[in-house]
């Protein structure tokens, strides 16, 4: 598998050991690292495919790993959390985590999140689609205004591409779940919100009143007009 | 009622209600203004009567002085012809009459009586203003009288006066002899009186009014006060107190109301803390257990995955962690989400959901339960779409319980799941064509662990928390969840939520009994989890 570098993020040796197992099974090369302080280091010098990162981390919380993960790459993160509350789900959702897994969690579930993260959407052909004044080259994976591009994670990408395929057609997050995430099953709708609430900041000129990203009351999102 | 007079009304009820210091002044109104009232009518009453005796009495005296002056002089005529008695008679009324200048003071009138002649002095037809029965009390009784009359008062009008009257002693013919005395002046004097009075009563009502007024205030003033602190501390300002001035009943309701607001404040801040802890322990049990249950579960996996080229022994045992592990797992979890709700950590993530689709995808997620039961579940979905605004995750987590335990409990009939929209509220509900429940039992349903059947209580999965954790979550709702059930009918179980947390339910659009159409309720299908200790 050419995308198999997985850096786990996590402070339980045994945990660990056992991710390691189960991931290597499937094929995977993982590394790791146990603390958060030296996380962004080890990211940095692993340049892994993907990220396993537990929330609960001694020196530097989970959150800011995340963060700062993000603030230099869009490679994808799968967060590990023990608490599925609403409040540290979306947490760190909103510092950009791609999806999370709760734990206790099955092996086969996990090792299919991230097989879902690390297959991309993109043999879709070269076509340029375009939803108000953003320019979405698909092949190239380049969103851009007015020529300057914007800077999406992949996953913002297939989100805001998903839409735009279809201008004006009404997506429910249940299908955006299975278009964009891959997921057969209801997962958790909240992914749907805090992307694309992510993916209006970036591209909305007022993400408080979005144009281009639109919600459809008790639906689910559409694209504005192209 | 024309509608801006009834607000009127209405809006003067909730002043009279509201306030007690206008009560207070009103009833001291109405109170001081009937007792002046009266007052004023005795008092006038008396004062009239005091003048109008001394007038009496002085007419009275000046009457008995005149007829003896005519007896004198009718007995002094020597030769009674009627020229002469004429003669004498005027002389008498002049002598009688009035003296001097001006307006006249009263008037006088002799009256010869069989001939009903009279003279007058002034020379007014005063005759005319004597009342005929004091002259008939006069001639028929022959005693002195007195009544009220009127004269003219010279400008159209007549003025009140007093007419006294008595026979003349003469031998020789009968004479009667008639004063009239204006009471103009008696009348002026009450007049001002009265206007004295009415002004001073209406001075003296208004000021009981302030000072009833201001009195309520000084009690009034405190008393609000303290309902303004209370409300203070019923929206949370746990630490505002009264001040306390002075030593008298005021000063003591406030050292209460503080002793009180001490009190709460420790008791709540105690409870805050309680639930602080609980909850804090919550989530480090949570994020403790559920670690090493994690490579628990995959290191039973990868037993599990590889139980082929295991002894029969091994993969069997390997079989058994792995569903035990379900089951740990989900009594974990249960037990977690419950302990949120105990310790009011169980917040809502709301969001505009159409309840038919969302109980659509519970029903079809519900297709493999429902297959190894060889159940069948039926959806029947309103025309239009239910938006409403709750929890989905929540709403999901109760709606796939009912559909569960429908399956699990239906023997194998129909399931019915119907969806339906009203303007007092939504709802679900799920039927169920199995063992029913017995009398007292719909209420016991929602309790911790409770099972039908204690005897087949660990073949049929589930941790004995789920309906205990729908019915928490439908709560946090502002919801209703209830049972009903009869033995080898089924059960109905029908969740009711608002349109938008915070509305009231006013009416379920869905029947809790399935046979109220049909016939009277059963007697036990009552029995309900109500939004009363909700």
């Amino acid at each position: 598998m050419a995308r198999g570098r997985v850096l786990v993020v996590d402070d339980d040796p045994a945990l660990a050991e056992m991710l390691g197992i189960v991931l290597r099974t499937e094929g995977f090369e993982p590394s790791f690292v146990a603390d958060g302080d030296r996380a962004l280091s080890a990211f940095r010098s692993t340049k892994p495919d993907l990220v396993l990162l537990d929330l609960m981390l001694p020196g530097t919380d989970g959150l800011d790993v995340c963060r700062q993960i993000r603030s230099e790459s869009g490679t994808p993160i799968v967060m590990l959390t023990a608490r599925g509350d609403t409040v540290d789900v979306v947490l760190g959702l909103e510092c950009g985590a791609d999806d999370y897994i709760i734990k206790p969690f099955k092996p086969k579930e996990l090792i299919a999140r991230m097989r879902a993260r690390l297959r991309r959407n993109d043999a879709q052909g070269a076509e340029t689609l375009t939803i108000g004044d953003v320019t979405i080259d698909v092949a190239g994976h380049v969103v851009a205004r007015d020529g300057e591009p914007i800077a999406l994670t992949p996953l913002e990408f297939d989100l805001l591409a998903a839409l735009a395929r279809k201008p004006g057609h009404v997506f429910t997050r249940e299908q955006l779940l299975e278009h964009v995430w891959g997921y057969r099953h209801a997962a958790d709708t909240r992914l749907v919100n805090v992307h694309v609430q992510r993916l209006r900041a970036k591209i909305e000129h007022d993400p408080e009143r979005p144009v281009l990203v639109v919600t459809v009351r008790g639906v689910g999102y559409k694209a504005g007009p192209p | 009622m024309i509608p801006a007079l009834r607000d009127f009304a209405s809006a003067v009820v909730h002043r009279w209600r509201g306030s007690l210091q206008i009560r207070v002044a009103a009833t001291t109104l109405v109170l001081s203004a009937i007792v002046s009232v009266l007052l004023g009518v005795v008092l006038l009453q008396q004062i009239r009567n005091g003048l109008v005796d001394g007038k009496t009495r002085a007419a009275l005296a000046q009457l008995d002085f005149g007829l003896q002056h005519a007896a004198d002089q009718f007995n002094a005529v020597e030769r009674p012809d009627p020229a002469t008695l004429r003669s004498t008679a005027s002389t008498i009324v002049g002598d009688l009459g009035p003296r001097g200048s001006g307006a006249p003071t009263y008037g006088v009138v002799l009256v010869t009586n069989p001939g009903g002649e009279s003279v007058n002095a002034p020379a007014a037809d005063t005759v005319g203003a004597i009342p005929v029965a004091l002259r008939s009390v006069v001639t028929r009784e022959g005693r002195e009288a007195w009544t009220y009359s009127k004269v003219s008062d010279g400008s159209g009008g007549f003025s009140p006066a007093l007419a006294v009257g008595g026979p003349v002693p003469a031998g020789s013919a009968s004479y009667q002899l008639y004063y009239l005395f204006p009471l103009a002046q008696e009348q002026q004097t009450l007049a001002l009186v009265e206007r004295t009075m009415l002004f001073a009563g209406a001075a003296l009502v208004l000021l009981l009014v302030a000072i009833a007024a201001i009195v309520t205030r000084q009690v009034v003033g405190p008393v609000r006060y303290a309902a303004a602190t209370a409300e203070r501390l019923a929206a949370g300002r746990l630490r505002d107190r009264m001040a306390v001035r002075g030593e008298d009943d005021l000063a003591s309701l406030a050292t209460s109301f503080n002793r009180m607001a001490q009190t709460v404040e420790t008791q709540i801040s105690q409870l805050r803390e309680l639930s602080r802890v609980q909850r804090r322990f919550v989530a480090d049990v949570s994020h403790e257990l559920r670690t090493p249950i994690t490579t628990i579960r995959m290191a039973a996996d990868v037993l599990h995955d590889s139980r082929d080229d295991l002894p029969p022994e091994l993969a069997r045992s390997s079989e058994l962690l792995q569903t035990q592990l379900d089951r740990f797992e989900a009594l974990l979890s249960d037990l977690l989400e419950i302990s949120r709700h105990d310790a009011g950590a169980a917040a809502l993530e709301l969001d505009a959901v159409d309840l038919g689709a969302l109980t659509t995808r519970v029903v079809e997620g519900a297709q493999p339960i429902a297959e190894r039961r060889q159940s069948r579940v039926e959806l029947e979905l309103p025309g239009d779409a239910v938006i409403v605004d709750v929890d989905p995750r929540r709403i999901e987590r109760v709606l796939r319980n009912l559909v569960a335990n429908a399956i699990e409990h239906g023997a194998g009939k129909p399931v019915e799941v119907r969806v339906a929209g009203g303007p007092g509220g939504v709802a679900v509900s799920v039927r169920d064509h199995g063992a029913g429940l017995r009398p007292g039992e719909a209420a016991l349903v929602f309790g911790r662990f409770w099972r039908a059947d204690p005897a087949r209580a660990r073949s049929s999965g589930g941790t004995g928390l789920g309906l205990s954790i729908a019915l928490e979550d439908t709560r946090l709702h502002g919801g209703w969840l209830q049972a009903w059930g009869q033995p080898g009918v089924g059960c109905v179980f029908r969740l009711t939520l608002p349109w938008r947390v915070g509305e009231e339910i006013t009416e379920s659009p869905l029947p809790l009994d399935p046979t109220d159409d049909v016939e009277a309720p059963a007697p036990w299908s009552d029995v309900t989890t109500e939004p009363a200790d909700a």
